[in-house]
């Protein structure tokens, strides 16, 4: 879809390499004029910010007094003495490992459900969506009181019954789980955009099945499945990019606990920028976590070959 | 359209009984999964109702007789959340909104409707920018804020929003060029500026494209924690976000735990109700608008 636009636009570019004429010039300057205010935007928000953060990464910088330059320290902190930091990537890759596919996965199978023929259909899909827009310090406050151990509803459903309790947000063991699991239940986006793509698969693909003598399971491995793969990476990228950089849920539900096995990347470097002022620190976490999102994001890209369908050539 | 039932147009006649099975299966998840999914949200708004008595008990109490609608107001008004909203509504969603709107269509406009040379490059560094993680920028921006003597204003959140936000402005850009060219060169012939173009052409014609981007910017920054948790550390300019997760932060803190948690209920309730409002009058804007951002970015 990016790719093809981009494809487009430069070669497009390429057939007017000559000199321009004084209206050219004039419709050069128009078009760099009305794109002027991202262009700025993206020279001060972005790449300023990217330099200069690749600077204060080589400093030791608490806001107060003037950041002073110590080369690599950061980093060999980071990677070296640093134990905190390889328990930090260790949840984070299980957050984002674990918690990005099973939500992309409850998202597709939730879009599946509302394709098939039923009734309300609306309702439900309205329902299944509703969590992804509601404000994630809601989500929290009513989650961290929902899963309470003491006065949750189902904590204190079972204490009732006479069960033991599930310390869902206070067990190391089971705090990632919960939280990737309210993930899930508010994974409507990609839900909608995977209901999309299902409503797009054109009909004679199932009707030729059908004639070819295929039951509903051939069609859905068949034919639903590598239809959706396109989409299906790039939810798992979103998922990625997203899971690598998630704050507020964590941050509110449990802020890193129990016992630091919530201390995701995101959550850490917040942390050490604005709980420890280690503002240097914060930019060399910043920098690896970036590098971290492209090699993975290429990985997937480069895995992609082997299983997205990118079905005949469509725009 | 569905996989399991299409073309067999006899089963609407006369169902075999494993058609019913299978459509009992069907119904049974989509409820179980639906009342699963409402549950939380019943769980806030009925706690929000309780008082002390009713919180403190098991098994939980799901519908709360006596109700304490009274709740609801008395926490809005005993932490101030009418100048959270005020402070929300009128100095960062509605500045954010209206930045976001014009300066991503005017930009989309540069990317869609003009024709130069370097517009394919630069759409796709736009493009790019995308995958910059906020977590990236976040500390070295709060470097420049505080440089700039930005901090505990609003300004970190309003300003940037002037400058396009590459998603709406794709989204835009697609929209603009599926209106037809010759409308503008009508324009163009009556002697009108491109700026005319997209003020008086374009912008009327695009505009259920420009209401979801204003209200996904809108609800981006109703919703949003971090920007203000960062920027804004004086409780008389917090935001609903961060107001809700002060209440929270001084009924844990002090041993003023009365009503702790139906007030943080109540509030959570009321901060949701008007997403939920606008959810349900324009439920089709924001799932097409999901879809159209979530594929085409």
């Amino acid at each position: 879809m990016t790719a093809s636009t981009l494809k487009m636009t430069s070669s497009e570019a390429k057939v007017k390499r000559r000199k321009m004429t004084p209206m050219e010039r004039r419709r050069e300057l128009l078009g760099l004029l009305f794109i002027s205010p991202w262009l700025i935007g993206f020279l001060l928000w972005t790449i300023y910010p990217l330099g200069s953060s690749l600077y204060y990464s080589l400093t030791r910088y608490d806001l107060l007094r003037p950041a002073t330059f110590i080369g690599l320290s950061n980093f060999q902190e980071i990677f070296g003495r640093d134990q905190v930091f390889r328990t930090v990537m260790g949840n984070t890759l299980y957050y984002v490992g674990l918690g990005g596919p099973l939500s992309v996965i409850a998202a597709f199978l939730l879009a599946f459900l509302l394709n098939m023929k039923i009734k309300a259909r609306s309702v439900f899909r309205a329902i299944f969506f509703f969590p992804a827009i509601v404000p994630a310090v809601v989500i929290a406050m009513v989650w961290q009181f929902l899963l309470n151990t003491q006065y949750g509803a189902i904590n204190s459903t079972l204490s009732a019954l006479g069960l033991p309790v599930i310390r869902f947000l206070s067990d190391p063991k089971l705090a990632k789980p919960s939280i990737i699991l309210i993930n899930m239940w508010a994974s409507g986006t990609a839900m909608v955009i995977f209901l999309a793509t299902l409503q797009d698969v054109p009909r004679e693909y199932y009707e030729a099945a059908i004639v070819d003598g295929a039951n509903a399971w051939h069609k859905f491995w068949y034919i639903t499945i590598p239809m959706c793969t396109p989409i299906i990476l790039y939810n798992l990228v979103m998922a990625l990019i997203w899971g690598f950089q998630d704050f507020t849920l964590p941050w509110l539900l449990t802020a890193g606990g129990p016992n630091q096995s919530t201390e995701f990347y995101a959550v850490h470097l917040y942390r050490n920028a604005f709980s420890f002022l280690r503002m240097g620190k914060a930019c060399a976490l910043a920098w690896i976590l970036f590098i971290i999102i492209v090699v993975f994001t290429l990985i997937l890209f480069r895995t992609s070959g082997k299983w997205v369908y990118y079905g005949g050539g469509e725009d | 359209m569905s996989v399991f039932t299409y073309a067999e147009p006899q089963s609407r006649r006369k169902k075999t009984a494993f058609q019913r099975f299978q459509e009992f299966v069907k119904y049974a998840i989509l409820l179980i999964l639906g009342t699963s999914y409402l549950v939380p949200f019943y769980w806030m708004s009925s706690s929000a109702l309780k008082n002390d008595a009713q919180v403190y008990t098991a098994p939980p109490v799901w519908v709360p007789i006596p109700t304490h609608w009274n709740n609801l107001w008395d926490a809005w008004k005993l932490y101030n959340f009418n100048l959270y909203l005020f402070n929300t509504l009128f100095k960062y969603a509605i500045p954010v909104t209206v930045g976001t709107v014009l300066s991503s269509a005017i930009v989309a406009y540069g990317f869609g409707r003009i024709r130069w040379r370097m517009r394919g490059l630069l759409f796709a560094v736009c493009l790019s920018t995308m995958m910059v993680p906020f977590q990236v920028t976040m500390v070295p921006l709060f470097i420049i804020f505080k440089h700039f003597g930005w901090i505990n204003t609003y300004w970190p959140l309003i300003v940037p929003a002037f400058f396009g936000n590459p998603y709406f402005i794709f989204m835009l850009r697609q929209f603009f060029r599926s209106i037809p060219e010759e409308l503008s060169d009508a324009a163009r012939i009556d002697g009108a500026s491109e700026l005319d173009i997209l003020f008086r052409v374009i912008m009327p014609l695009a505009r259920p494209a420009l209401t979801v981007v204003g209200l996904f910017a809108f609800m981006g920054a109703w919703n949003d924690f971090l920007g203000p948790y960062i920027y804004l550390n004086k409780p008389e300019q917090y935001t609903l976000a961060v107001g809700v997760e002060a209440l929270r932060r001084t009924m844990n803190a002090i041993g003023n735990k009365q009503l702790a948690y139906p007030y943080l209920m109540a509030v959570s309730t009321i901060v949701t109700l008007p997403i939920l409002i606008a959810f349900f009058f324009a439920q089709r804007t924001f799932i097409e608008g999901i879809a159209l951002t979530g594929l085409k970015g």
